[in-house]
């Protein structure tokens, strides 16, 4: 049992079943932390890509009471932390899965910082009410042991599984994939071009803006009512 | 039915089978934990149902403790509250004191703790060992769980010149991490569902702590449960319960507390609390055993509101003890309560006595709201910070600390 396998753990050998997953997310702390919004910046330049992953998507498996305000912690912090509300929304507008890369990413948020420290010299030094933490996270895999070999029951398995599943083949998928694909619809590929509608309307759920339980209503409605519609 | 299975009913047969399926890549290794007291306090506590637990899943697991005399517990206090930010120095005589007691401590330890494959080291009190082990083949790891995001520097800088040979460390939250030369993995404490502390009772049992304590029933009961501990803040509830008095002549207090061995200031400040409680009737200052788990449960679940007024805090486990029963919890706005305390869904985020008195007001005038929040928050502990997702993630940054620095572990 390897530690670590850098093959796409639902494209093995036997195409046809796929493995369904579990995973959670351990906080590793960078040692950094901004007080200020040239502090943020710095910060920004110099972490590693992983923790800019951890602070748009590791909120999703947070728990959580009520809808996400700023959809990553950076926008969150310039709003809560430093009381910016313009240069909140700006972050908060970020869409992650429009980069191609991490650095892309990096290189947007800098851009937007940047930006609203040239309108606003305040900003710069302005010292925040609580500080912003950068942290990574280092993901653990587990199997579930659950396996699906029909495309028809994908749906109602998924109306039943946990969070970490959604985030460990809805999101976590796309930096796996070499196609930036989630591992539903890497699946259904396998099966030659009889299932590309449905994938196109998978790839038309936007994953940033739900929480995990609602991307799994969707996806599980979305896969149900497909097959419901045309039997397999 | 085994360990396994009863903890497997409580948090759910996949969390069990997460723990299996990391746990079988540590089969037979050894972990010691090592603290400086058995019995008082959370980290005990932790340890009591972690260790057994371990164990449960095939790694071999030892609880180990330092001792010391009276001068140890004094500086290691000392190094416990300038971490939390008082501003003092220690005399060197007591910072060697608290070194020869390690090097002591050692001459017993060494040859369990040098053949070790992880060593788990809780706060500040042991955290010299490492230096007495010049031949230790394991990984070491250094578990803060205080509150030190903003440290005296001067024994913050002392402290950490032990801390950092460790080959990782463990904070709370990731505000209370320092720069040290190695990996720093935040992992929140948890409380453990089937413990006496925290267990279903049965009404009798809560019948009886009315009887025992002299309270009444049939009126509002905040209680706080903690150590006499300045951080704690107990005056502060007791000003908070005199707001509250004034529009509610028939709340009562409880402010249930006990020492531990490490703890010399706990007469000290359970005298100022007496003081500050003088002649009431209707405020109860318990001063309960180390052991007295069944009653300190009994006395959350009697309570309406339970408070958290702490000024410094690592984590709170009383907090989270209180919410694990349905309590809306008033706690202090610092540390690890943030993280329990969601304003308006488990309780609230206070930080003067009037605050305190104010929400606590709001909170009885409003039953129904009281009711729904205790309901969160037992819903937020049940998902967040039971002792398997601690032990989960132990578990992990073990075979990431055997592994190297990798960022995916699949365990298949």
């Amino acid at each position: 049992m390897p530690l670590e396998s850098n093959h796409h753990p639902d494209t093995e050998a036997d195409k046809r079943v796929f493995n369904v997953r579990d995973c959670t997310l351990i906080a590793v702390a960078t040692g950094q932390s901004a007080l200020t919004l040239k502090e943020l910046l710095d910060g920004i330049h110099h972490v590693p890509a992983s923790c800019l992953y951890h602070h748009f998507w590791g909120g999703l498996l947070q728990p959580r009471f009520e809808e996400r305000e700023y959809n990553n912690d950076f926008s969150a912090w310039v709003k809560h932390g430093l009381h910016d509300g313009e240069l909140a929304e700006r972050l908060a507008v970020v869409d992650p899965a429009s980069f191609k890369t991490l650095e892309d990413l990096r290189w947007e948020l800098c851009e937007l910082i940047e930006e609203r420290m040239d309108e606003s010299e305040r900003l710069s030094f302005q010292v925040a009410t609580r500080s912003f933490e950068f942290i990574q996270s280092k993901i653990v895999v587990f199997d579930t042991r659950t396996r699906i070999a029909d495309p028809a029951a994908l749906g109602p398995a998924i109306a039943f599984c946990s969070a970490g599943t959604i985030f460990y083949h809805f999101i976590d998928a796309r930096r796996r994939s070499p196609d930036e694909i989630d591992d539903f619809s890497a699946w259904l590929f396998s099966f030659g071009d009889q299932y590309n509608d449905l994938i196109g309307q998978i790839a038309g759920i936007d994953p940033y803006f739900s929480s995990l339980l609602e991307l799994r209503q969707r996806l599980s409605t979305l896969l149900t009512q497909h097959f419901e519609g045309s039997p397999s | 039915m085994s360990l396994l299975d009863h903890y497997a009913e409580a948090a759910g047969e996949d969390v069990i089978d997460h723990l299996r399926q990391l746990a079988n890549l540590l089969r037979d290794r050894t972990v010691v934990h090592v603290n400086s007291t058995r019995v008082g306090g959370g980290v005990a506590e932790i340890l009591t149902m972690l260790v057994p637990l371990t164990t449960a899943l095939g790694i071999q697991a030892r609880w180990e403790i330092v001792s010391g005399d009276s001068e140890f517990f004094e500086c290691t206090k000392a190094i416990h509250n300038t971490l939390q930010g008082k501003r003092s120095l220690i005399p060197n005589r007591l910072l060697r004191i608290y070194e020869e007691t390690n090097a002591a401590n050692a001459e017993q330890l060494r040859p369990l703790l040098e053949e070790a494959d992880f060593v788990i080291i809780h706060d500040p009190q042991p955290a010299p060992l490492i230096h007495f082990c010049p031949k230790r083949k394991g990984k070491w790891i250094w578990r803060c769980h205080i509150d030190a995001s903003r440290p005296h520097r001067p024994i913050w800088n002392y402290l950490r010149s032990h801390v950092a040979a460790y080959d990782a460390s463990i904070f709370s939250l990731a505000a209370f991490a320092k720069p040290l030369p190695h990996p720093q993995y935040i992992v929140p404490p948890s409380i453990d569902p089937l413990a006496d502390k925290n267990c279903q009772l049965d009404d009798s049992e809560v019948d009886a702590v009315y009887r025992e304590f002299e309270l009444d029933p049939g009126r509002p009961l905040l209680l706080q449960v903690s150590r006499f501990d300045r951080f704690k803040d107990p005056v502060g509830v007791i000003r908070a319960y005199q707001l509250i008095k004034k529009f509610l002549p028939g709340v009562q207090l409880v402010l249930a507390g006990g020492t531990a061995t490490d703890d010399p200031e706990g007469d000290a400040v359970l005298q100022e609390v007496r003081e500050a409680a003088a002649e009431d009737v209707d405020i109860h200052v318990l001063l309960l055993p180390p052991n007295a788990h069944r009653t300190i449960n009994a006395l959350q679940r009697a309570a309406s509101i339970v408070l958290q007024k702490s000024l410094r805090e690592g984590f709170g486990l009383t907090v989270t003890e209180a919410l694990w029963k349905g309590k809306p919890v008033i706690g202090g706005d610092v540390g690890g309560i943030r993280l329990q305390v969601v304003d308006y869904h488990t309780g609230f985020l206070v930080s003067t006595p009037e605050g305190a008195a104010l929400r606590t007001r709001y909170l009885l005038a409003q039953p129904e709201k009281l009711k729904a929040m205790g309901e969160k928050g037992r819903q937020l502990v049940r998902e967040n910070f039971l002792i398997t997702r601690q032990l989960r993630e132990h578990l992990t940054l073990m075979l990431i600390s055997m592994d190297g620095a990798r960022d995916r572990l699949e365990l298949f």
